[in-house]
């Protein structure tokens, strides 16, 4: 994998070290689709950006960010651990994520409720017991892992044939999994008591939802960096929640924001000398506080006639 | 002529939670088309009759019928509305989302945005919501309506699948007063225009008293039913209760029980697990 990275790296370096502009934007485009690398990085962040943009909308709807954050760094020792086994980095991902999603769904009690109680210590064990597995890892293989800038911050310019092919078909079996599932997880996550009332299993969908979200995580991971995930995890799917409470409308200006997020930030990143992670994420952001700024006025007057009841269940 | 069509039938039911009988040797019967409601004091086991109702908590010995079926069987007819449920202001999903899941929220797949079915589909939710009186506000966010419009819109989701039965867990929970004979209204409403038979869990019985057809009176182990004036008196009450209870009645018809024990101590009593009194 570090082998990969670095010679990505290096081509990077060598031969398109961050090309100026010229007025033509389409000559500058049609140059940098010239590189297969880039060519690679666009697909797999066409591919990462549909499917985080799903899952996430999802994530931000159920309130399990901490979650998904967690999933996400469990990428950190996934990378390191392939590295140090030399084997495909994308394999360590996938391993790690999902190994921390079924350990965080089966330490995790159930409840009324999200189908899951509190489960913020849980998950903060689990990362912080990850993050450490990683930096072991990272000691241990002593070799040049391109220090450990590109699993924590993204290196998606360093992603091979097979690795797109990779993340395609897991990225298929995610949205394929959703689709069937969407509703009933929609339910159960808006709604729990009615749902298991009217015989939705609320908890056997709430751990599918966890492995989803962890595969969804580590395909993440690839592009945006273990940090920087939740650019396309949770940024898209906060804005388009901001914007529109209607599901379907909500999940399709998801993956639009996913889209333009990281084609934005590729191209920025291949003209400007900026790793990539920042750029993906400045554009999240930059849409974020555009959607809430353009919502805030609208909102204010409406605030008194709200009278909201947060959630106290008892018997 | 035959008798009356009986809706929801306990017979001898009683319920246990862990080694306490919650309740023992309940016999009810709620006739269909009737509005009846469940009252009580506070952890007696009120929401705990409803859920055995639906089958969600087996019964350790007697027999619960829900509309001609073992409890649970017959759910899929059943529309219920859980205790005291309000989204947080944040949850970014509309009302009328909200309603709709009431009705094919349990399907797997993707539901297609076009075609007969989702025109029937829309026309169904449609329907409910004016049932209820909700459309002015059910495109909005669930989370930024009043605790009244979401009850109003709960009770659509209930009732989208057009049940026979209306089953609703202390629905007034939480409601200001105007608010509570308003919602109050409106299920005698729904009971007596849809033909629902509705059974209502209340702790309050003033706010409904003028719509009832029956009570079911559960306190200290055992239940009472009959209409709420041959019911709610001085000797059920203090024999449910085993110490004097006074039913008093106001000059505009309203109900006050003076003397029940006080409801902190059956609380307490439902965590530690001690037998009640």
């Amino acid at each position: 994998m570090s082998g990969s990275v670095t010679a990505a790296s290096g081509i990077l370096a060598t031969t398109a070290a961050n090309p100026p502009w010229s007025w033509n934007l389409a000559a500058d485009l049609h140059d940098m689709l010239g590189y297969p690398f880039m060519v690679n990085a666009f697909r797999a962040g066409t591919i990462v950006a549909i499917v985080a943009g799903v899952v996430g909308w999802f994530m931000v709807l159920r309130k399990q960010t901490f979650a998904g954050h967690t999933l996400a760094v469990s990428a950190f020792p996934g990378a390191t651990a392939a590295a140090l086994l030399g084997i495909s980095a994308t394999i360590g991902y996938f391993a790690f994520s999902l190994a921390a999603a079924v350990a965080i769904a089966i330490v995790s009690r159930p409840t009324r409720g999200n189908g899951f109680s509190e489960e913020s210590a849980v998950v903060g064990v689990v990362q912080a017991f990850v993050l450490a597995c990683g930096f072991l890892f990272a000691y241990l293989y002593k070799g040049f892992l391109g220090g450990v800038n590109a699993p924590l911050f993204g290196s998606s310019f360093a992603i091979t044939n097979a690795q797109v092919v990779a993340l395609g078909s897991f990225g298929a079996a995610v949205l394929a999994i959703l689709a069937i599932i969407g509703r009933p997880l929609l339910f159960s996550s808006v709604d729990a008591d009615v749902a298991a009332a009217r015989g939705v299993g609320v908890r056997r969908l709430g751990v599918v939802f966890l492995i989803v979200l962890g595969a969804a995580a580590a395909e993440a991971s690839q592009i945006a960096g273990a940090l920087l995930v939740f650019s396309l995890l949770v940024m898209p799917a906060a804005t388009a929640q901001r914007l529109t409470a209607r599901p379907l409308s909500s999940i399709a200006l998801t993956v639009g924001f996913g889209l333009v997020a990281t084609w934005g930030g590729l191209t920025l990143a291949y003209f400007e000398p900026y790793p990539l992670g920042f750029c993906i994420s400045s554009f999240s952001f930059g849409g974020y506080l555009l959607a809430h700024l353009s919502t805030w006025r609208l909102r204010r007057p409406r605030q008194p006639l709200a009278t909201p009841h947060p959630v106290g269940v008892t018997t | 002529m035959n008798p009356p069509e009986i809706a929801v039938r306990f017979r001898d039911a009683t319920v246990r939670v862990g080694d306490r009988v919650l309740w023992h040797d309940v016999d009810l019967e709620v006739p269909a088309g009737q509005f009846v409601a469940i009252l009580g004091p506070n952890g007696v086991g009120k929401s705990t009759l409803v859920k055995a109702a639906l089958g969600l908590v087996p019964l350790a010995s007697g027999e619960a019928t829900v509309l001609g079926k073992p409890a649970g069987d017959a759910n899929r007819e059943v529309g219920y509305l859980p205790q005291r449920r309000s989204f947080d202001p944040s949850v970014r999903v509309r009302g009328i989302d909200v309603v709709r899941l009431g009705l094919d929220g349990d399907r797997w797949g993707f539901p297609l945005p076009w075609g007969t079915r989702a025109k029937e589909t829309r026309r169904t939710v449609a329907h409910a919501l004016e049932l209820v009186g909700a459309q002015s506000y059910a495109a909005r966010p669930v989370g930024q309506v009043s605790g009244g419009e979401q009850q109003r819109l709960l009770i659509a989701q209930a009732l989208v699948r057009r049940p026979r039965l209306l089953i609703l867990d202390e629905p007034l929970d939480s409601l200001d007063l105007p608010n509570q004979s308003a919602i109050a209204a409106l299920i005698k409403r729904i009971c007596v225009d849809e033909g629902v038979t509705v059974l209502m869990v209340a702790h309050d019985v003033n706010p409904i008293l003028t719509y009832l057809d029956q009570v079911v009176y559960l306190a200290g182990g055992g239940a009472v039913c009959g209409t709420p004036s041959v019911v709610i008196t001085s000797e059920n009450l203090s024999r449910l209760y085993q110490t004097p209870v006074e039913v008093l009645r106001t000059s505009d018809g309203q109900l006050v029980v003076v003397g029940q024990p006080e409801a902190p101590a059956h609380h307490a009593d439902r965590h530690t697990g001690q037998p009640v009194r």
